[in-house]
């Protein structure tokens, strides 16, 4: 007998009766503005927001947030002119001079401030990570109040992988003291349009 | 002194010497658990939230077999590798068989409690093989050739002057540098370089989805990311246990981990992986190592429903004041108390009555778990099983044959008074453990038997 068929023997002896699953595992969040919330959420948690009209509001805005720096990448062609380096390299490795990325958010929620990325919106997966700072944009008709609301409109295998980004990475390993930029971005600016 | 080689009584002892570092201990702990009570209220459904989790993990376990079968065959479909592992050496065993097959003698590795309790760096570095870890906390611990103390804050029992001095020595920073932004810096550049110039990279697994056969992996640090993404071969670890059925149920346990643990709304990176990227090779190592011999205790098989949020410990008063290797075992805390003696019932028998059975565990679990009841039907086990302490079984026997017998106990009686009254010293020593602690209380002049004979008469 393998391994795998000895184990799974030992569970199927072992396991109780089965049990139902919960009739209720999803819940309702009312929050007066969502936006309102996110940004709260994002701000706690370390994070900066910025409401802006449209994308030239945007390109202004991080023309103004990052002046004077190179090795800027996005994904968002209106963006294309802020950018001296290209994220869909074929060798992760590639990105690891990568100041600043501009990505997409397609969905964001509001009870805990966190973003879903996958890889429609990622050429390489280590983006939101390797670069030092990470620039996110939402728009406020896709955020959702919870998570049940998030898990109902992604599908999480629709690409190999994907992400909620909830603010700039962070640790507070030494003696509880919140750093901000661990192994992460050092920074998330999100920019949110209508 | 090596804490390791104590029971939890005697270790604890050793943790108590400095007093003021216990008292910081106790409550830099204590302000985790208050951040996890803010974070809680902010939920008005928190409750229904818990017997939410609870009742997903108690389906989850009662039909454990299916949900293997069905996780197996979607990972495999995903184009995920699937290995099965019967214990801790079947797992570093494999561990090791995929770093080799890569040609690679170095791997990075974020959080994986299952590979601390599988002794997985021993092992690979016995063979040849370098690891580091880089969550923050489990690369200062490591530098120190320590353990982690504690499963979500690994190097909760340091201040940062230990620190200063471990990355003086190791790292080359500034000797009797405190900073915690300076050092976390230093960490953030020595980790950065192995990032890039690993092949392999082992992460944990905090929740594994039947219905898609991918996995979701939690931190702050986005270390577990950095280190797969920039790998060529990605080993994930995980327990049996970590199964749920379907990636909606997600949002119960994401809505409950972090705020549990440190009372953040949710971990800075959730990332669910569900096929390697072109040219990568992803691996997913399926442990038991005891697990099913829990699952068949139905007293105990509810500490399978454990997500390792820690919450149990920061609030433990015991675990605040003794410090995580006073545990000796991978996962410390009142969790760790009651998943021990599964492991080995004769080594970690001191630990279920580490507890004061308060049950502030079992109320702050966001799955659940009824964790002082189990420490308390662990001791009732392991009595019978012959592993209590000696003198515990010696005492309580002797307690029992005065209980018996109304005239001994009068005796007894008597006699306590006498010496509490004449000859203090005789327990007022320290030879006598409720006195290492303690004032002794004032002996009553007679016995409520006494005081009732005497009343009655007048």
């Amino acid at each position: 007998m393998t391994t795998r068929d000895q184990m799974l023997a030992n569970i199927k002896a072992n396991q109780p009766s089965v049990l139902p699953l919960p009739t209720q595992f999803t819940f309702v969040s009312a929050f007066p503005d969502l936006t309102r919330q996110f940004v709260d959420i994002l701000t706690f948690v370390g994070g900066t927001a910025v409401l802006l009209p449209d994308m030239d509001a945007v390109k202004k805005h991080l023309q103004e947030q990052y002046i004077g720096l190179s090795s800027i990448a996005t994904t968002v062609p209106a963006l294309a002119s802020l950018s001296d380096m290209k994220l869909d390299v074929a060798d992760p490795h590639e990105l690891a001079g990568l100041n600043l990325a501009i990505i997409e958010g397609p969905l964001a929620v509001a009870e805990n401030a966190a973003i879903w990325v996958d890889e429609h919106q990622l050429p390489q997966r280590v983006v939101p990570m390797i670069t030092q700072q990470l620039v996110i944009i939402i728009r406020q008709s896709t955020i959702v109040p919870n998570m049940h609301d998030a898990y109902k409109q992604i599908q999480v295998d629709a690409t190999g992988f994907g992400t909620f980004i909830c603010g700039p990475s962070k640790t507070a390993d030494i003696e509880q003291s919140l750093v901000i930029g661990a192994h992460g971005a050092r920074s998330l600016l999100v920019c949110i349009l209508p | 002194m090596n804490q390791l080689s104590l029971d939890h009584a005697g270790a604890a002892i050793e943790f108590n010497k400095n007093e003021p570092r216990v008292d910081w201990h106790d409550e830099t702990l204590w302000f985790v658990r208050t951040k996890r009570d803010r974070a809680a209220a902010q939920v008005p459904e928190w409750e229904q939230l818990r017997e939410a989790a609870s009742q997903i993990k108690n389906y989850s376990l009662s039909n454990m077999h299916d949900l293997l079968e069905q996780f197996e065959q979607n990972a495999i479909k995903n184009g995920i590798t699937v290995h099965w592992a019967a214990d801790a050496d079947e797992h570093n065993k494999i561990v090791h068989g995929i770093i080799q097959k890569a040609g690679a003698d170095r791997m990075v590795k974020s959080k994986s409690m299952l590979t601390e309790e599988c002794h997985l760096n021993d092992y690979l570095t016995r063979h040849g093989i370098e690891v580091i870890d880089s969550d923050l906390g489990e690369r200062i611990v490591q530098l120190r050739g320590e353990p982690p103390s504690h499963i979500v804050l690994p190097a909760i029992h340091l201040t940062k002057a230990d620190v200063g001095d471990t990355f003086h020595k190791h790292l080359g920073t500034d000797a009797g540098a405190t900073d915690p932004q300076y050092l976390t810096e230093a960490a953030r550049q020595h980790l950065r370089d192995t990032f890039l110039t690993r092949k392999v990279a082992l992460t944990g697994v905090n929740f594994a989805i039947a219905e898609t056969g991918g996995f979701v992996v939690c931190t702050n640090e986005g270390n577990a990311d950095m280190g797969v993404h920039l790998a060529d071969v990605h080993i994930a670890a995980m327990g049996f246990e970590k199964v749920i059925p379907r990636a909606e149920h997600l949002g119960v346990f994401l809505r409950l981990l972090a705020r549990s643990a440190t009372g953040q709304p949710i971990t800075t990176f959730s990332s669910h992986f569900h096929r390697p990227r072109p040219g990568q090779e992803m691996h997913i190592v399926i442990v038991d190592n005891g697990r099913s011999r829990q699952l068949g205790r139905p007293d105990f098989r509810n500490s399978l429903k454990c997500i390792r949020c820690a919450a149990c410990l920061n609030t433990c008063p015991v675990y605040r004041r003794s410090g995580g290797f006073s545990y000796h075992s991978a996962v410390a805390g009142p969790i760790g108390s009651i998943l021990a003696p599964n492991l080995d019932m004769k080594l970690n028998a001191d630990l279920p009555f580490a507890s004061t059975l308060c049950g502030s565990c079992s109320n702050v679990c966001p799955v659940k778990i009824d964790i002082h009841d189990q420490l308390y039907k662990w001791r009732q086990v392991l009595m019978q099983e012959g592993y209590g302490p000696g003198s515990k079984t010696a005492a309580m026997k002797t307690m029992a044959t005065v209980l018996e017998s109304p005239r001994l106990y009068r005796m007894a009686g008597k006699i306590g008074r006498g010496v509490l009254r004449f000859a203090p010293v005789t327990v007022e020593n320290k030879f006598n453990p409720w006195y290492t602690q303690r004032e002794m209380p004032e002996p009553p002049a007679e016995s409520f038997r006494d005081w009732y004979i005497n009343n009655k008469k007048s």
